[in-house]
This record gives C-alpha cells, sequence and structure tokens, in this order.
C-alpha cells in the first residue's frame, strides 16, 4: 500500500500544510509519495526530499503546471493516483480546488477535510461547520482525501533522505489560462501556520484601530486575524477571516479582541491550545470558550497588554 | 447565454443544530429548512449576468427530496426562468451530484454553470469541481469576480493569502465565495409569478444515473465541548497566567 501526497508550494517553498498531510498519511500507514507539480520547482524538490517519513518525491516540472492550474494538474495526479490505495491533499484552497476534480477523473468519491484517521478505511471528520463529527468509511478502490491541517501535528521538514524521481507527460489543455494575483504582503506569519495568533472583531470599530493589534502580534511573532464581522465591516480584508467561512486556525495561543463569538467563528479557532478573549461585554459567548477572559475595554487593554510583554 | 445554476436545500444557517441521541445523523425533523447561501450567491450572480444582458436564459435545478421545490421556487423568485428538480429522498454523495447535474448539463447545454462553493450541511467543497471534471470544462472555484467576455469568462478567486485571477474558456463552472455578491430579497410579486413559472421534475433513473456510494457514514456526534475557563481581573494576572500557568507566551 502506498499514499501518494500533493505538496503544497509556490515553486519555491514547501508549504507548512504538507507537513501536516504527510503526517495524516503516516497515521494511515504505508510508503509515502510526495508529488511536487509546478515550474522550476526543482528547490522545491530537494525541500520535499528532507521531510521525515517519505520515500520517494515525485517531481513534475513543466510550464504548464506553473500555476498548478486543476485543468491541468488533474489528469496528471489522477493518472498516477491510479496506483495507490490513497490520494491525499491538504485541505487548503488549491487542494479544495484541485482534489474533487481529480477523484471525479478517477471516479471515486472523496472524503472532505479529515481531523482524524480512525483506520485505513475509516475518518473522522467535521460537518455542519464544526457543530457535529462524522466518522466515514469508505470503501472506495482508492481513497481521496482532503487533509485539514489543524487536526495533525506536522512531521519533521527535515531528517528525511527520499530518492527524487522525475515524471513527464504534462501537456496544457488550453481549458483555463493564469491571468494575474494579488498576494497581501506581509512580515508576520502566515495564520495557518503562527503559533500565537491576535484576532480583532466589529468591537475594533475601524480598520485604523487594527494597528493596536499588530503592535502585539510583532512583540508575540503572531499572525493578525479577524471575524467575518470586521471584514464584513470592511475593517480588514478577508484573506485575514478566522471562522468556518475564513481560516480554520489552532495556534498555541488565540487571543481574541472585540469578538463576540459567532458560531462561524468559533469553528474556526475552537481547537486552539489555549484561548483568551478581550471584551467588554462579559455576556459575549467568546467567554465561553476561553481559557482566559478579561472584561475590559479593549483600548485600554491592548495598549497595557503590549507594555506588560 | 444559457446558465445552470444548481442549488441545495440544508438546515437554514441560523439554526443550531442537534445531534441525534441514536448518533444516525444531525436532528432535520422540524427544523427550518433554506436555499444553501453560497447558492444563493450563484442564484444572484446568474440574475445580474441577466440583468447585465449577458444571460439570457437562468435554468435552476437542485437534486434533493420533492421538498427541496420550495428552495427552487425561492430561486425562480430571486430571477431564476425556469426550474428542474431531480428528485431522490436518499442522502447522496458529491460524486452522485455531479453525475446527475452532468446528465442535466448534457440536456441543457448551458455555457455557463454556477454552483456554491461548497453546501453548509455536508460541507464537502466538491461538487462543482467534480461537475466540472465530468464535462471536461475549466473550473473557477471560490469566485469573488465573475467576467464574462466573448467566449471566456474571467474569474477571480478566493484563495490562500490573496486573489488569482483566471481566464477561462466557455462552457465553464464557477463556483461562488461569500464575497461575489450580496443577494437581493425576492419581492412579494416576484414570489407571486414565481409560482407559475415551469418546475419539472426528474428522477436519477430517467437520467440513467446510478446514485451508489462507496461512503458510508458510521455515526454522527457532537463536537468535544471546550469548557470555559476563568476570568482574570487585570492585564497583569493575564499575562502572568499566560507565562506561568499556560506556558505560551
Amino acid at each position: 500500500m502506498a499514499i501518494l501526497v500533493i505538496a503544497e508550494h509556490d515553486n519555491a517553498a514547501l508549504a507548512a500544510a504538507t507537513l501536516n498531510t504527510v503526517a495524516a498519511a503516516a497515521q494511515i500507514g504505508g510508503d509515502i509519495h510526495l508529488l511536487v507539480a509546478g515550474a522550476n520547482c526543482a528547490a522545491v524538490a530537494e525541500a520535499a526530499a528532507q521531510v521525515a517519513g517519505v520515500s520517494t518525491v515525485l517531481v513534475a516540472d513543466h510550464p504548464a503546471l506553473a500555476h498548478q492550474l486543476a485543468e491541468n494538474l488533474a489528469p496528471l495526479v489522477s493518472a498516477l493516483g491510479r496506483s495507490y490505495s490513497h490520494v491525499l491533499a491538504p485541505a487548503t484552497t488549491a487542494g479544495k480546488n484541485l482534489l474533487p476534480r481529480v477523484a471525479a477523473l478517477l471516479d471515486v468519491e472523496q472524503i472532505s477535510e479529515i481531523v482524524k484517521v480512525i483506520d485505513a478505511d475509516t475518518f473522522q471528520r467535521p460537518i455542519y461547520a464544526g457543530n457535529a463529527i462524522a466518522t466515514v468509511q469508505s470503501s472506495a478502490a482508492i481513497k481521496v482525501i482532503s487533509v485539514r491541517g489543524t487536526g495533525f501535528d506536522a512531521v519533521a521538514a527535515e531528517g528525511g533522505n527520499a530518492a527524487i524521481e522525475t515524471l513527464t507527460g504534462a501537456e496544457d489543455l488550453g481549458l483555463s489560462a493564469f491571468v494575474g494575483e494579488e498576494l497581501a504582503k506581509s512580515e508576520r506569519p502566515e495564520l495557518t501556520a503562527a503559533k500565537v495568533i491576535v484576532s480583532g472583531g466589529r468591537g475594533m470599530q475601524n480598520g485604523d484601530n487594527f494597528a493596536l493589534l499588530y503592535g502585539v502580534a510583532d512583540q508575540l511573532g503572531a499572525a493578525v486575524g479577524a471575524s467575518r464581522a470586521a471584514v464584513d465591516a470592511g475593517f480588514v480584508p478577508n484573506d485575514m477571516q478566522v471562522g468556518q467561512t475564513g481560516k480554520i486556525v489552532a495556534p498555541q495561543l488565540y487571543i481574541a479582541v472585540g469578538i463576540s463569538g459567532a458560531i462561524q467563528h468559533l469553528a474556526g479557532m475552537k481547537d486552539s491550545k489555549v484561548i483568551v478573549a478581550i471584551n467588554k461585554d462579559e455576556e459575549a459567548p467568546i467567554f465561553q470558550v476561553a481559557d482566559y477572559g478579561l472584561v475590559a475595554d479593549l483600548f485600554e487593554a491592548v495598549p497595557e497588554l503590549g507594555r506588560a510583554l | 447565454m444559457k446558465i445552470l445554476v444548481a442549488v441545495k436545500r440544508v438546515v437554514d444557517y441560523n439554526v443550531k443544530v442537534r445531534v441525534k441521541a441514536d448518533q444516525s445523523g444531525v436532528e432535520l425533523a422540524n427544523v427550518k429548512m433554506a436555499l444553501n447561501p453560497f447558492c444563493e450567491i450563484a442564484v444572484e450572480e446568474a440574475v445580474r449576468l441577466k440583468e447585465k444582458g449577458i444571460a439570457s436564459e437562468i435554468v435552476v435545478v437542485s437534486v434533493g427530496p420533492a421538498t427541496a421545490q420550495e428552495q427552487l421556487r425561492t430561486a425562480l423568485a430571486l430571477g431564476a426562468d425556469r426550474a428542474i428538480l431531480v428528485e431522490s429522498s436518499d442522502e447522496l454523495s458529491s460524486l452522485a451530484v455531479a453525475r446527475l447535474l452532468k446528465a442535466v448539463v448534457d440536456r441543457e447545454q448551458p455555457q455557463l454553470v454556477i454552483l456554491g462553493k461548497q453546501a453548509i450541511d455536508s460541507d464537502n467543497n466538491q461538487t462543482g469541481q467534480m461537475l466540472a471534471a465530468l464535462c471536461g470544462f475549466a473550473q473557477g472555484t471560490f469566485a469573488s469576480k465573475v467576467e464574462v467576455a466573448g467566449d471566456s469568462v474571467n474569474v477571480t478567486r478566493e484563495i490562500d493569502g490573496g486573489l488569482q485571477t483566471v481566464a477561462l474558456k466557455l462552457p465553464a463552472i464557477v463556483t461562488t465565495d461569500l464575497r461575489l455578491n450580496e443577494p437581493r430579497y425576492a419581492s412579494l410579486p416576484n414570489i407571486m409569478k414565481a409560482k407559475k413559472k415551469p418546475l419539472d421534475l426528474l428522477t436519477p433513473a430517467a437520467l440513467g444515473v446510478s446514485t451508489a456510494s462507496t461512503l458510508k457514514t458510521l455515526k454522527v456526534e457532537a463536537p468535544a465541548a471546550r469548557s470555559a475557563g476563568i476570568k482574570v481581573k487585570s492585564v497583569a494576572e493575564l499575562v502572568e497566567k499566560l507565562k506561568n500557568e499556560a506556558k505560551v507566551i
């Protein structure tokens, strides 16, 4: 039994989510092969070969795969996937875009966003925005699975020594073309990879006040997130959103500032190890999940927190 | 051009769902049902394309129980022209739904198919991508902007870390993300008019599609509850606890 894991990367560096997905593969058990598909992605392949537990790195380096468009990548992955018992990808936007297309080409059903491996056929996954956990068993010949990173502790990025094999056969099907992208540039860690997250909600009142959170975040080496209410109010961009409709995070420390704690927000952060809530409304639902709650005006408490750190 | 919009009947997003005592699933009896929010955005986008003169006809399709006619009527009231229900009382997998929708695409020959990126019950986020694969169409998932230009459509997608724009050859599949648009409310006259719009009933058998599944839900449980912790009185106490008790800073 061998497991194919699709590596997430930007042709320059291997994304952390790959390591969580390899961890899920290791729990299923079997030979783990990591697919690096991209263009001029040799550096990623080198990094992938170092990942603990990976026996083989398969590299598909072709201009048609430069932006990993699902139309061009899915045929390659599905052709490859026929030789495996499991095909796994991180449940990131890239994985979510690609994997169902692969599953349909393989004519098998997919299991989305697993958070736990029971055995090689049985998995747990959240449904209804995390308000219920389903245990699902698959009798499909090939199990196609997306992995929620927060459910699995990452394997070590170094220590492995996988063989690197080159794949050929990629082509541009001409169905889709990359036009451009706008990536938010930030010195701070990515939300889904951060050990500490400071998030602001509607209580921040406006986008400028998020500067308070950036100050504290930089002292803690933290990422900055936001509730959907803050995003919808236009305080901050959508890619900062933590919640069922945004990013699912599980850092060591999550500090919720001026966030009431709507169900959809809780679904995105309730697996954090330690949750701190700062809110002036002592009835706010966020306090029901917080390990440490501080009933205070955030405009006084946050600067004070900055001084105390 | 003709647009096909696929919609799903789900538990209303305001309802707090409860797991059944026998762990067979989520309690659905006497629970308010609604159009899946991402599907509502899909209908709205199609209606806007029609208002701009780009779309000529909007066909809305649902796969689900007979009661899903209510959600199809909602879509008709929002501006769809006619509806199709592929009736099945079974809980179908995303692949089965994609196969059924493929059969509808073959009959209707739309230039653009718009779906929600996921249903808020099963949270699968699969059907649109699977339909694209089965039809051999391009896919623009998690769309925050859709611009039709000639025989292609530019879709701006919400990706981790920002936005990506792709150009897709038509016919194509688009799945909606939250910020694509804000759906309108149906007006009373439009709700009345929707009752007279055509609604065709089909079955998986009539479409010649098997809905057999290799997935079995063994049980559904409530998530582990997180218990409330303590209230601290001051920032100083908070920092002390985080350093010495939780040891996270």
